[in-house]
């Protein structure tokens, strides 16, 4: 079986957003960047899945600008056989519009499982995955905690839902998108860094797909959010109760 | 124009994220129509016909939709608005919705606004991006305006309405390459951390899982919700399910106590929007401190007791 997973280049998560004075989005320039961590959870799976002999070739696949390739560089140094950066100097795409660019790529690669980040931590859309399964029209797993394959053709997936864990099975191919807890990504060693390097990806120009990718949803502005008026220090358990009871009133 | 909320509810009970979809709903026109799909599902029907801002009921009852499988879920949707005309369709951004609503758009060929916390006119929303810590004003040039909601931002609707309920015959039946295996669900006399008035928390600085115990005591005296830092849920304290942040739950209750929690950027984007937080910590640096109304610098193995007695 081979598997495709899909690679973001996001700010890292450790570093603090500013928003641009003129409200024409966030500061890039100059900025750490790093592959989405819910998608390292995906290439992490994938990897685990290589190892206990379920897949055998996975695929790491990038949108976005050259800078790109570090990310799906960062994914073959972790397990990945080979790469493809779908190549845009626009980095703002629509998700649908990565959708249909992810699923020209499945077209021709024809992977059995596709594992995705459940978001992406800078626009925090949650939408990929289902847009790609949707357009794929194959059964989704989302918010993946846990990834079994049966004796059959079928994987069952613990998905974290709000108010337990609730267990799917879906038949292969499918699309499966990661949740926090699904495993621990490894950090890559220096060797398969080194060997990462000879490793191939394929770049395509995005305007080589013929795809219609006109933007549906435009960003009038970004703004910071409103900031919370600052508290004061208590000194102790009886002045917090009172405070709450008299100035909160909740208590 | 004219808007559908897809329900999210149990067969027993509506969801309160229901209730603030309904409100958001309402913002775009007067025109708001519920779907409801499950299998047995009177009881929460009676429940949903009282909200008001509801025009109707739409009800589509087969056994294959007692489980919210998406798949199911969005053939049956898909197929209802092939007979009804809507302009927006909303659902709340519970883990239902996020599975969900990505395929009706998709279906639809349009772009879904996720996760939106405040409506400017009927194709402009804001959303929050970077975890919270910056907010997007976003325009939907698509026809159809296929949005999730983020419950938190909206205030439930009352339930003094009666609306009528109309049952829609189906023909589909279930996908075979997708099965509902079980449903584990977290048992507990607590209420749900998105839905709680009050909410403790605890952190790192409890140390341990038994030490808990410390928050339960409080938790029943205020009839609050337990939840947990990330850190206290990857050292194993408590279960996945109690996390509040950016990648666990985003709660907004009246009351956020957050106990022997630092205040990692990623925990304050699921809290900040709480109307009052409190925090106690021993570390008087700790960042959780610039977000707190009420802050309380002590040890928190002498201060919960205390707490708990004078309550």
């Amino acid at each position: 079986m081979k598997a495709l997973v899909c690679v973001k280049r996001v700010i890292d998560y450790n570093v603090r957003i500013r928003v641009k004075s003129d409200r024409s989005g966030v500061e890039k320039d100059n900025v750490k960047m790093s592959m989405n961590p819910f998608d390292e959870i995906a290439v992490e799976e994938a990897v685990r899945l290589k190892e206990k002999g379920i897949i055998n070739e996975i695929i790491v696949l990038s949108i976005g600008s050259e800078s790109s390739q570090e990310t799906i560089r960062t994914g073959l140094a972790m397990g990945g056989d080979r790469g493809i950066l779908v190549q845009s100097s626009d980095e703002d795409i629509d998700p649908l519009n990565i959708g249909k660019i992810i699923k020209n790529v499945c077209d021709k690669e024809k992977p059995d499982l596709i594992i995705l980040g459940k978001q992406a931590i800078d626009d925090d859309c949650n939408q990929t995955g289902q847009i790609l399964a949707t357009l794929l029209k194959y059964p989704q797993a989302t918010f993946a905690s846990k990834v079994e394959k049966n004796s059959d053709n079928s994987l069952n997936v613990t998905r974290e839902v709000d108010g337990g864990l609730e267990t799917i099975r879906v038949n292969i191919p499918c699309v499966i998108t990661t949740d926090l807890r699904l495993n621990e990504p490894r950090y890559a060693s220096l060797p398969n860094i080194m060997k990462a390097k000879q490793k191939k990806i394929d770049v395509l120009d995005i305007n080589e797909l013929s795809l219609d990718l006109k933007k549906r949803v435009e960003i009038l502005e970004v703004c910071d959010p409103p900031e919370r008026k600052p508290g004061i220090v208590v000194p102790d358990v009886d002045s917090l109760i009172d405070k709450l009871k008299n100035e909160a009133k909740i208590l | 124009m004219k808007t559908l909320v897809i329900v999210e509810h149990n067969n027993d009970s509506i969801k309160q994220t229901t209730f603030s979809t309904i409100t958001a709903a309402s913002k775009i026109s007067g025109d708001v129509h519920a779907l409801v799909l499950g299998h047995n599902s009177n009881k929460a029907v009676g429940e949903l016909k009282k909200c008001n801002h509801l025009k109707k009921v739409y009800l589509v009852d087969r056994e294959d939709l007692s489980n919210p499988i998406a798949e199911n879920f969005c053939d049956e949707i898909v197929n209802f608005l092939k007979d009804n005309d809507f302009t927006h369709i909303f659902t709340p951004s519970s883990t239902f919705g996020k599975n969900l609503s990505p395929k009706i758009a998709t279906e639809l060929d349009v772009q879904q606004v996720s996760d939106i916390i405040n409506i400017i006119d009927d194709h402009t929303f804001e959303r929050p991006i970077y975890a919270g810590n910056a907010i997007a004003k976003v325009k939907s040039n698509d026809s159809i305006k296929v949005v999730t909601v983020r419950s938190t931002c909206f205030e439930p609707c009352k339930l003094d309405s009666q609306v009528d309920v109309e049952n829609v015959s189906s023909k589909l039946s279930a996908n075979e390459v997708v099965g509902f295996v079980n449903y584990d669900e977290s048992k507990s006399d607590r209420p749900e951390l998105t839905s709680a008035k009050i909410i403790i928390s605890g952190g790192r600085g409890l140390q341990n899982g038994e030490n808990f115990k410390l928050l339960e005591g409080i938790a029943d005296k205020l009839g609050a919700a337990m939840g947990a830092s990330r850190a206290a849920v990857d050292a194993g304290f408590v279960p996945n399910d109690w996390q509040v942040g950016q990648t666990g739950k985003i709660v907004a209750p009246d009351l956020y106590i957050a106990v022997g929690i630092s205040g990692a950027i990623q925990h304050i984007a699921g809290i900040k929007d709480s109307k009052f937080i409190v925090c106690i910590n021993k570390d008087e640096e700790a960042p959780i401190f610039k977000f707190s109304d009420f802050g309380l610098v002590a040890d928190l193995f002498e201060a919960l007791p205390m707490l708990e007695n004078k309550l």
